[in-house]
């Protein structure tokens, strides 16, 4: 990433401000859902789909996952499949 | 450029050969020096491991009778009058399990062969992080060290199996943290070699050595990387869960209602042993395959250079063992089939595990079928190489039937389970090991080891190797459970207990064959025949520099212009070829040929 | 002896990346497997369990909004410290650094003052299964920030004087040492809502 170019770095700090933003409005979404108490599984599925959403903009723009290459991204979709599995797998196991 | 890098390599030398001692080989950052730290303290693990071993099969030959000549060595917390106590066979055990696979096998094939041989065959002048490489290297050794002390704590090691299965490991005494603690060190360790290893191979190859040029040894190394890697943290994790219970008293796995010993417990409970079982297997199944494929990988590069002809099915191979790499994490409840999973996961996982058989078949199956054809030369490595074939067949051909949860249900923690293991470990990855002490010996010292001694060593490992696990299948069959202090106390195991004095005095005279080894290694360090840079005549990048490699190891980086196994090429004046060799260059006149 | 090996500050041609810049993502990689653990272990617990309460009745969720605004901005500062020296600003990415390491401290603080909170009235990780996963979730993530503040002073204070000799070296440093920073940022954003919202 040291080979950009002052424009192309001021253009990022632009979406570095952006996402601030992005996530400290999906923050105060999160903690005002959570009052309405809704339901276990809603509750669930809607604070994991904020949080992925923060995480991924995240990963993308402050980790510059969006711009990284092949090698790192294949590391990161293995990563991901293990931790699915290693998530869900012992607790369907014990259900 | 090469008077440069020559120069260059001159200078590194130079400022190298001007370090004090203990950062020459102490603190070394040098990848053939932290190699041959890890061969020989694993080494030494190893033979610890075994002696834990030999006392184990004297409880199991003559339950209860004292121990001959040494027993009376022992404190009276392990024996009494020189006859073994049930807690101290059970720290045998335990601790038998961890060293060997922890401290033993792993740091040799992975911490030794890899760090020493894995740079030198891709081209590299070093490791892509050296002073990472020298601080993974001291905390195995820290880790060892760790595990070596909790002997020596108030009531002994660890010894609830190399398993640390709660609630029993829970309540356990002061052994099982140090089990725990020294468990973190090598985790740790192991992480930051798997960091190395997987950026040395992708970053710092030669020019022109493409993935699929790599020798199979480097393939090997590199996907068991990514195992130890993306397997180990969960049992960081579970390690830290069960300090915590047994340290802060929670109740990750310990759950409600539980008495112990009379006395209702007073945790808060809602925890689960399962847990644990899940935790640990997560990583426990991997690390088989981590024990496995760097022997593969040995045996490949043995098998190749001695047959004088390129390794059959080189690409299937490859391909299996990514296969087998990403395979292994989703197999790990096989080792919990009786934990009350349910058919539909039962099911699931034993799918899993027997689809994993078949690119470990696949593996097996070209190195076998690399012999044919090949012109032999039967060395000592070569012996051990070839005899890998069968015992790993042996080992996991017993696995099937573990692998099939209605017949594990029969032979679940019984001998049959110990039989299957130590096939593919000890005739299998520690006689790969043999084969790769033999054949690069010569590279890290200059020397080459006995043959006559080699032989020797090799003939008497295999009989009695096999005197020591082929029995055990019987045994498992006939239902005698494994970790069993006395095994006269039940019925059933009566009618197999002459078998347990066959393996004992078998593993006893295994000990006793591993003096050739011993005297060959040491004799051939000062004594053994001088070699030159390539006495095998192989193909690969490390035969290209001198014996022993200097600090930065070639004298300009090789260039890369062909496959790792170009052995008997038509038309050449010699049986092999160079990697490094120059591609011919196109004869002036001649036809364009397809 | 470094000077032998390459792509240490310049990518590398075919993977396009720097050593430590693959080296910092495989760590991050067995980091998520770390962390992961940990949440299958929650799922497990909780799945099984008859009764588990719900975290807003029991932990300080004020706080923890709070705390999740300071490593949010503490992910922005971080990452515009690397941006200041891609753009060979130094007293930028001074001030920046500084940032982030005050945002993390403030971080621990308010983390201190949650766990003191509880102490005093006599809960402990042994009080029940809840507490136990919530202080070794945190605690885990909180020594994870510590070691990012550490890592982080490190590279404001002696690591600052590579910039003479090797600004390029330096700039993937400080770049890598941010991956880590945001990852721990990426693991409370995961933390926070299953254990204070659920």
């Amino acid at each position: 990433m040291t080979e950009l170019s002052h424009e192309e770095i001021k253009h990022h700090i632009k979406i570095y401000i952006g996402v601030f933003v992005a996530l400290a409005f999906l923050t105060i979404v999160t903690v005002a859902v959570a009052g309405f108490h809704l339901p276990l599984v809603p509750a669930v599925t809607i604070a994991l789909l904020i949080a992925t959403i923060k995480g991924s903009l995240v990963a993308t723009f402050f980790m510059h996952l969006g711009w990284e290459k092949k090698i790192i991204y294949w590391i990161l979709v293995l990563t991901v499949i293990f931790f699915v599995v290693l998530l869900v797998l012992p607790a369907v196991s014990s259900a | 450029m090469s008077t440069a890098s020559a120069a260059h390599l001159a200078t590194a030398e130079h400022h190298y050969e001007d370090l004090p001692f203990w950062r020459k080989y102490i603190f070394s950052t040098d990848h053939k020096v932290i190699g041959i730290q890890y061969a020989v303290t694993g080494l030494l693990f190893l033979f610890f491991g075994f002696c834990l071993m030999m006392l184990i099969r004297w409880q199991l030959a003559y339950p209860g009778q004292p121990l001959p000549l040494i027993g009376n060595l022992f404190n009276e917390s392990a024996m009494v009058g020189g006859i073994m106590l049930p807690e101290f066979y059970n720290q045998l055990g335990a601790m038998h399990g961890t060293i060997m696979v922890f401290m033993g096998v792993v740091p040799l094939a992975v911490g030794g062969f890899g760090n020493f041989v894995l740079p030198l065959q891709v081209g590299a002048a070093d490791m892509a992080f050296p002073k990472l490489n020298m601080v993974s290297y001291w905390l195995y050794f820290v880790g060892g060290v760790i595990m070596f002390a909790s002997f020596f704590a108030p009531a002994g090691a660890a010894q609830s199996g190399w398993t640390s299965y709660p609630p029993l490991a829970n309540i356990a005494s002061v052994g099982q943290t140090l089990w725990l603690l020294g468990m973190a060190f090598l985790i740790n360790s192991s992480l930051l070699g798997s960091i190395n290893f997987i950026v040395t191979t992708a970053q710092l190859r030669a020019k022109g050595l493409s993935f699929y040029k790599l020798p199979f040894f480097v393939w090997a190394q590199f996907i068991t990387a990514f195992l130890l890697l993306l397997a180990f943290p969960p049992l960081m994790a579970a390690a830290v869960l069960q300090l915590m219970d047994r340290l802060a008293a929670t109740s990750f796995f310990m759950p409600s209602g539980l008495v112990v010993n009379g006395v209702v417990s007073q945790l808060s409970g809602g925890g689960n042993p399962i847990l644990w079982q899940h935790l640990f297997w997560f990583l426990a199944h991997p690390e088989v395959y981590v024990l496995i494929l760097p022997a593969m990988g040995i045996v490949a590069e043995v098998i190749a250079c001695n047959t004088r002809k390129p390794l059959y099915g080189y690409k299937a191979m490859v391909d299996s063992v990514i296969a087998i790499a990403f395979l292994s994490f989703v197999v790990w409840a096989h080792h919990m089939y009786l934990t009350g999973m349910g058919t539909k996961m039962s099911s699931f996982f034993q799918i899993t595990t027997m689809i994993i058989s078949i690119p470990s078949v696949i593996i097996l199956t070209s190195l076998a079928l690399s012999l044919w054809g090949g012109s032999i030369r039967f060395n000592t490595p070569m012996l051990f190489a070839v005899a890998f074939l069968p015992m790993f067949g042996i080992g996991g051909l017993t696995g099937l039937p573990l692998g099939l949860a209605s017949a594990d249900i029969h032979l679940h923690d019984t001998y049959y389970v110990i039989g299957h293991f130590h096939y593919v470990v000890a005739p299998g990855t520690i006689f790969a090991l043999f084969a790769g002490v033999y054949h690069w010996f010569p590279k890290a010292t200059g020397r080459r080891m006995s043959e006559a001694l080699g032989k020797i060593h090799f003939w008497l490992s295999f009989i009695f190797i096999n005197g020591v696990f082929m029995p055990m299948f019987i045994q498992g069959l006939a239902g005698v459970s494994r970790r069993l202090y006395d095994p006269t106390q039940y019925a059933h195991a009566l009618p197999t207990q002459p078998l347990n004095v066959v393996m004992s005095w078998s593993a006893w005279l295994l000990g006793l064959s591993q003096i050739f080894f011993i005297i060959n290694f040491f004799k051939s360090i000062f004594w053994g025949q001088k070699v030159d840079q390539n006495p095998w005549g192989a193909t690969t990048l490390e035969w290209t520099a001198p014996s022993p490699p200097p600090h930065g190891n070639f004298t300009k980086p090789p260039v890369v212009s062909r496959g790792p196994y170009e052995y008997s090429v038509p038309g050449r004046k010699l049986d092999y070829v160079l990697q490094s060799e120059p591609a011919e260059a196109p004869v002036a006149g001649a036809g364009k040929v397809k | 002896m470094e000077a032998l090996i390459p792509y240490i500050a310049k990518p590398h041609p075919v993977t396009g990346v720097t050593n430590s810049k693959l080296g910092i993502w495989c760590f991050l990689a067995s980091e998520v497997m770390l962390f992961g653990a940990l949440f299958s272990s929650y799922i497990f617990l909780r799945t099984g369990s008859v009764d588990w309460p719900h975290g807003s009745q029991l932990l300080n969720v004020p706080l923890a909004t709070l705390n999740t605004m300071i490593l949010i901005t503490s992910s922005v500062t971080m990452v515009m410290s690397w941006a200041s020296l891609a753009m060979k600003s130094i007293p930028k990415y001074r001030l920046f650094m500084a940032l982030t390491i005050l945002l993390g401290l403030a971080f621990l603080v308010v983390k201190s003052f949650e766990y003191a909170h509880k102490f005093e009235h006599h809960i402990f990780p042994s009080t029940n299964t809840f507490y136990a996963i919530y202080f070794t979730l945190t605690g885990l993530h909180g020594l994870h920030v510590l070691i990012g503040v550490l890592v982080n002073l490190y590279f404001l204070f002696p690591g600052s004087a590579l910039w003479k000799t090797n600004p390029d070296q330096l700039t993937g440093r400080v770049e890598n040492s941010g991956l880590y920073w945001h990852f721990v940022d990426l693991v409370w954003i995961f933390l926070f809502p299953v254990l204070y919202l659920l």
